[in-house]
């Protein structure tokens, strides 16, 4: 049986879906992306129970699933706990390669939180120190991108 | 748990991109043919669930939009968002909740959309979605720490590539069967340290089907059932930060349960073939460690050591598994179907000989955030 291919051009249709979306951020989100844009600080939130303290905040503990309500002040400073060097470009990457994501367990964090490396990567390794570099007071946002990103120190 | 059997099966050979075929012509061709594998019509059929991802299908509640084609028509239809493996699981527990005969059929077409793109959107858009991460990037992360920590090689992991590649040869269904050895993968082009591009499942388009019956429908089925007797999925943390990517939980959790339904004590011992989810060559090992066929740190030996190869003690992966065809959710339904062919004796050149206990496993969220494990079985 011929492929129909072969007898019917097969024809393409192009799409592109752009869903504008809103999303509040909550209360825990808020005060943390304000406290990143006003004060160039991180804040975490301690689970009453089991004691760690999550960064970004969360509201709920997973683990214990109790809820959150301690704030915590944490250090811009911390350790790599796991990266990887990014070798390929992609248009959604806010930077070109070769660049690093990298989780970084901030100093008085338990958990690691993701962010970008982008200078030095031939000393990056896992357990290096590392510290957040935020954009100027005037060009932060309230977005996770006001962390321009973690310089090793 | 009754006694509920896999008793129709059918699956799409797996192409970079179907452009003779679109959703419809996939569901309605794995569909029908699986209702030919089981011997039956789509009036033996209660109940459908379809498997789909509005991303993918770039539309939304993509489930509803292939219901003529799954012949849901007239009858109830539901869809699972997630993997395959996942999707057959909610089947089977329409089956066991006395609903009747159950289709499942999952397809994506890879080719259509932008794969980074999508896999970015499984991110928190408040926290992560910004960075740019995304499925390569953030299991590259998952197999440095991995390699890190055991002091793995990148040659250790390409290892696995070789083999399925190398496997998928004796599967007329697989994308990418190939001839290679570890330096090609070595020297393949750097995605994402350490992977590369011998380390990462191709994007891909493709189909399948199972049908999901009771024992008396089992009965008068056209070949022998594939009997169920242990299923299980269990789930880490959402945020990669929070989780230790080096210790699959979840996993070691999901696999207990299913082997503690299916009445095995020693996995090793009792599982003679393992169809696994390794979207890159370092989850075959660190999935084997979850899996418990090894100690953590000890999931390359299996495959240096011979126990994961075709001739091997257990045979990891005798279609090429993921590395070799990767139709995002199709792939955990591939993976059970490849263990049903398996268990039928109907694998052809990619046969274990004596394979009469399984083991499909599949995967859902950023670096293997949930697991599915299946044990199946040639003995009711
Ligand atoms: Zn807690």
């Amino acid at each position: 049986m011929p492929n129909w291919v072969d007898e019917v051009e097969p024809m393409t249709f192009k799409g592109q879906i752009a869903v504008p979306y809103t999303w509040w951020v909550g209360d825990t989100g808020s005060r943390f992306l304000e406290a990143i844009r006003d004060q160039a600080t991180f804040l975490g939130t301690r689970c009453p129970d089991c004691d760690t303290v999550y960064v970004p905040p969360r509201k709920n503990c997973g683990r214990c699933f109790t809820a959150l309500d301690q704030w915590v002040e944490i250090a811009r400073r911390g350790v790599v706990t796991a990266f990887t060097i990014v070798r390929a470009n992609h248009p959604l990457q806010p930077v070109k390669s070769p660049f690093a994501y990298a989780l970084i367990r901030l100093d008085g964090a338990s958990v690691s939180i993701l962010h970008l490396i982008t200078k030095d990567l031939a000393r990056l390794s896992i357990g290096v120190t590392v510290e957040a570099h935020f954009k100027e007071a005037s060009q932060r946002t309230g977005h996770i991108l006001d962390i321009d990103h973690f310089q090793i120190i | 748990m009754d006694n509920i059997a896999i008793i129709g099966l059918a699956q799409t050979r797996y192409e970079r991109r179907k452009k003779d075929k679109i959703f419809l012509d996939l569901v309605y061709e794995t569909t029908t043919a699986a209702l030919d594998d089981a011997g039956l019509t789509i009036d033996d059929i209660d109940n459908v669930v379809t498997v789909s991802n509005d991303f993918f299908d770039g539309r939304t509640i993509s489930g509803m939009a292939v219901g003529d084609a799954a012949g849901a028509y007239d009858k109830n239809i539901s869809t699972v968002e997630g993997d395959g493996a996942f999707g057959a699981m909610y089947g089977a527990m329409r089956v066991l909740g006395g609903a009747g005969t159950t289709l499942v059929v999952a397809h994506c077409k890879g080719s259509e959309g932008d794969t980074a793109t999508i896999t970015n959107g499984m991110f928190d858009p408040i926290y992560q979605r910004h960075l740019g991460i995304n499925a390569v990037t953030s299991s590259a992360i998952q197999a440095n720490a991995y390699l890190h920590r055991y002091g793995i090689t990148e040659q250790d992991i390409a290892m696995v590539s070789v083999k399925n590649h190398g496997n998928a040869k004796n599967n007329p269904f697989a994308q990418l069967p190939m001839d290679i050895c570890v330096d090609d993968v070595m020297t393949s082009k750097k995605i994402a340290d350490p992977l590369k591009l011998l380390d990462c499942s191709p994007v891909s388009d493709g189909a399948a089907a199972i049908i999901i019956a009771d024992e008396k429908t089992a009965g008068r089925a056209a070949k022998p059932p594939v009997w169920i007797k242990g299923m299980a999925h269990c789930a880490d943390e959402y945020f990669l930060g929070d989780r230790d990517l080096t210790n699959p939980r979840s996993l070691r959790q999901a696999a207990q349960k299913a082997y503690a339904m299916a009445g095995i004590t020693d996995p090793f011992k009792e599982i003679h073939v393992a169809e696994i989810y390794e979207a890159f060559t370092y989850m075959e090992p660190l999935w084997l460690e979850g899996l418990g066929f090894c100690e953590p740190g000890q999931g390359p030996s299996l495959l240096k050591d011979g126990v994961t190869t075709m001739d091997g003690r257990l045979p990891v992966n005798p279609s090429g598994g993921v590395l070799s065809a990767h139709a995002v959710l199709v792939a955990g339904l591939a993976r059970i179907i490849e263990i049903a062919e398996q268990l039928r004796d109907t694998a052809g050149a990619r046969q274990v000989t004596g394979a009469g206990m399984g083991l499909a496993h599949g995967i859902n969220g950023p670096c293997g955030q949930s697991h599915c494990v299946w044990i199946l079985s040639k003995e009711k």
